[in-house]
């Protein structure tokens, strides 16, 4: 089992004929993913070795069967893409780009709340999902990952979600899901949805969560560890010796007044009964004592 | 981008937000001109990006050009909370009879805009909510659909602002909300709002963070770029499209993402070093970026030995490995340069690397073992100083 993916995701590539949208689409294609079209407006009818592309989502829907979408589109032009994929039908969007203006994120996310609430948004500015072994839908390095489970990952950073998998194959250690749900002000999905889901996902029996300064997501995940999750937890904070007032690269790390210290939410995540790691690779480690414990 | 006050007026005054007339000055000089231009009293007021400008003495009254000359020599070159004075706003002086507050930002947390108006104005808004959090009105608007007027009213009637107040408010409110949207800003705010005696309201300060991301479709902010408070490596940084942050420790770090940027902080930190700074080369980092971020850490006297840390995903570990390869060609690199990469063609960059391995340049295969190899040539450089 998985979350949102899995062998059956049927996904179109906007921005296929990109650089970017052709070295990753075709990437994902060779990992195994579904990757059934591409789309571009002025390309309608050609291909890219051979992924049909077509000129709008619509056509990939109704000619390809496209069931989920991965938007690689310049940023200006993010906005317009969601919607195109969300009124075509699609209803899993992986938004790969950066430097997505906020306002527009803001409108699009709530758009699809409002108009298309069976669609779930994930990013922007985030390195997509992979159920290891069956789909990869982004640009994580599916080499690393190890298929099975029994982890779930989620993870705010992309670098360090592609760490943790690294950990994880590393120990030998299997993944159901890795969602990197990106940093930027308005992500689409967040930690507590992807809880949710390892939740009720039977073969995710152990959770990692990554997690950086800024905001209070980390808090919010904390709570509902808390309360409702059932399933142990291993997490790591980025940004312990970050200076605050200083924005570092993702729109969200940013620490204001005393509010999202990397050691407020450790204390957070601690107190909900997570096993907190100082660095990667003790999360690692610590995932691989929790997975045993497990098998015991 | 955080705006100057003067800035963020100019900003305001674009969505046709009433701002007191007023004018910038460098010198005592061009204060005393601008003085003289929007007319007497006026009020001589620090630019800098820092509150609390009036306590440390920053905003001075005067009614003269002799006093605006006096009080524009105290304030230009002072040091306000650690930033220099260097800039003036000579404004004219309003009568006030009641001071509010006014902003909109986004509600991370709601995924929705949030509107905020109290009629305690003038002071520290945090403070306000922290000791009369119900002073303050709040209201989440959908990023959909937009401010309403009706939203507008219910703000300023929440607010409970005076009733002389409250058509002008409602007006500057639904011009502050355009400015935000339609402006790209973060953050816009107006502390204080001002009521007059005669009944008009306008803005007595101007606050506005712009969302860079949004650069793209905002030619205008080309100047305010100009005035943008960096320091020297991070103006270089910025110049050459790279996230960078001034620390001052000795272990240089570039690394490619935000999140794998701070871990690298960590755990340089953790190893017993201190970071000289944070720098993401972003995704998709190519020879020429790495090249660009060694540049930038070389300026850096403080720095002792690099680490790179790079994680490939949309970044390609040949490519990596080249721009190191290009940046030792190009320039002397002061410092030992300790690297580790995995990911995407990690095999293809490590076998680049491997022809160019000395004691200038060595990779490790674990994030721990490159930061501690990194923070041991920066402690031992450092001892044998």
């Amino acid at each position: 089992m998985s979350i949102f993916v899995d062998d059956k995701t049927r996904v179109v590539y906007q921005g296929l004929t990109g650089s970017a949208g052709r070295f990753y689409g075709l990437r994902n294609r060779a990992y195994g993913t579904q990757v059934v079209a591409g789309t571009n407006p002025a390309r309608g009818g050609t291909e890219v070795e051979g992924i049909p592309v077509f000129a709008s989502v619509k056509e990939a829907v109704e000619k390809a069967g496209a069931t989920a979408s991965c938007i690689f589109v310049p940023a200006p032009f993010v906005e317009s893409a969601v919607l195109e994929a969300a009124e075509a039908g699609i209803t899993f969007i992986a938004v790969i780009t950066e430097g997505v203006p906020a306002q527009d994120e803001a409108r699009f996310f709530n758009r699809l709340q409002e108009d298309f609430p069976n669609v779930r948004l994930l990013g922007p500015n985030c390195p997509g999902i992979i159920t290891p072994g069956k789909c990869n839908i982004g640009i994580t390095a599916g080499e690393i990952a190890t298929p099975g489970g029994p982890v779930g990952i989620v993870s705010r950073s992309g670098t360090l979600t592609y760490q943790a998998l690294y950990e994880l194959t590393q120990k030998g250690i299997g993944v159901t899901t890795c969602v990197g749900i990106g940093g930027d002000p308005v992500p689409g999905t967040t930690f507590i949805d992807c809880l949710e889901a390892f939740e009720a996902d039977p073969e995710t029996r152990a959770i990692m969560l990554i997690g950086e300064i800024g905001g209070s997501e980390e808090e919010k995940a904390a709570a509902f560890i808390g309360s409702k999750l059932s399933k142990p937890v291993v997490s790591y904070i980025a940004g312990v010796t970050a200076p605050p007032g200083k924005k570092m690269g993702h729109a969200g790390a940013i620490i204001s007044g005393s509010q999202g210290t990397a050691q407020a939410k450790m204390l957070a995540l601690r107190a909900a009964g997570a096993r907190v790691a100082i660095n990667p690779t003790e999360a690692g480690e610590m995932m691989t004592d929790l997975v045993r414990e497990l098998d015991r | 981008m955080d705006l100057f006050e003067y800035q963020g007026k100019q900003y305001f005054a674009r969505f046709g937000i009433p701002v007191s007339p007023g004018g910038v000055a460098d010198t005592v000089d061009e204060a005393v001109t601008q003085a003289d231009r929007v007319g007497y009293p006026v009020v001589v007021k620090a630019q800098v990006q820092v509150g609390g400008r009036g306590k440390a003495g920053g905003i001075k009254l005067a009614n003269n050009a002799d006093e605006v000359r006096t009080h524009a020599a105290n304030i230009l070159g002072m040091d306000i909370k650690g930033h220099m004075v260097k800039r003036l706003w000579i404004e004219r002086a309003s009568d006030i009879a009641h001071e509010y507050y006014a902003s909109f930002t986004l509600d991370r947390g709601a995924r929705k805009h949030l509107g905020m108006v109290s009629a305690k104005g003038g002071i520290d808004i945090e403070q306000v909510a922290a000791e009369d959090p119900q002073a303050i009105a709040r209201l989440h608007i959908d990023p959909v659909s937009g401010l309403s007027e009706a939203q507008a009213r219910q703000l300023v009637s929440d607010a409970r602002l005076d009733a002389q107040a409250q058509g002008g408010a409602v007006d500057i409110l639904k011009k502050l909300y355009r400015c935000f949207v339609e402006g790209d800003a973060d953050l816009v705010e107006i502390n204080p709002l001002v009521l007059t005696p005669d009944g008009r309201v306008h803005a007595l300060d101007a606050k506005v963070s712009l969302d860079n991301n949004a650069d793209f479709r905002h030619p205008e902010w080309q100047e305010y770029r100009a005035t943008e408070v960096l320091d020297e490596r991070e103006r270089l940084a910025r110049s050459k499209g790279l996230q960078y942050i001034g620390l001052s420790g000795s272990v240089g770090i570039i690394a490619n993402g935000a999140g794998l940027a701070m871990s690298t902080l960590d755990v340089v930190n953790q190893a017993g070093g201190s970071p000289a700074n944070f720098l993401d080369v972003g995704g998709g980092a190519d020879a020429t970026v790495m090249a660009n971020a060694l540049e930038v850490i070389n300026t850096d006297p403080n720095v002792r030995s690099i680490l790179i840390n790079i994680f490939g995903g949309i970044t390609r570990g040949e490519e990596v490995a080249n721009g190191i390869v290009q940046a030792l060609q190009r320039v002397h690199i002061k410092s030992p340069i300790v690297i580790r990469i995995d990911g995407t063609n990690a095999d293809q960059g490590r076998q680049i690397l491997k022809a160019h391995e000395s004691d200038r340049l060595m990779s490790r295969p674990t994030m721990l073992e490159a930061a501690r190899k990194a923070v041991e040539l920066a402690n031992s450089t450092e001892a044998s100083r």
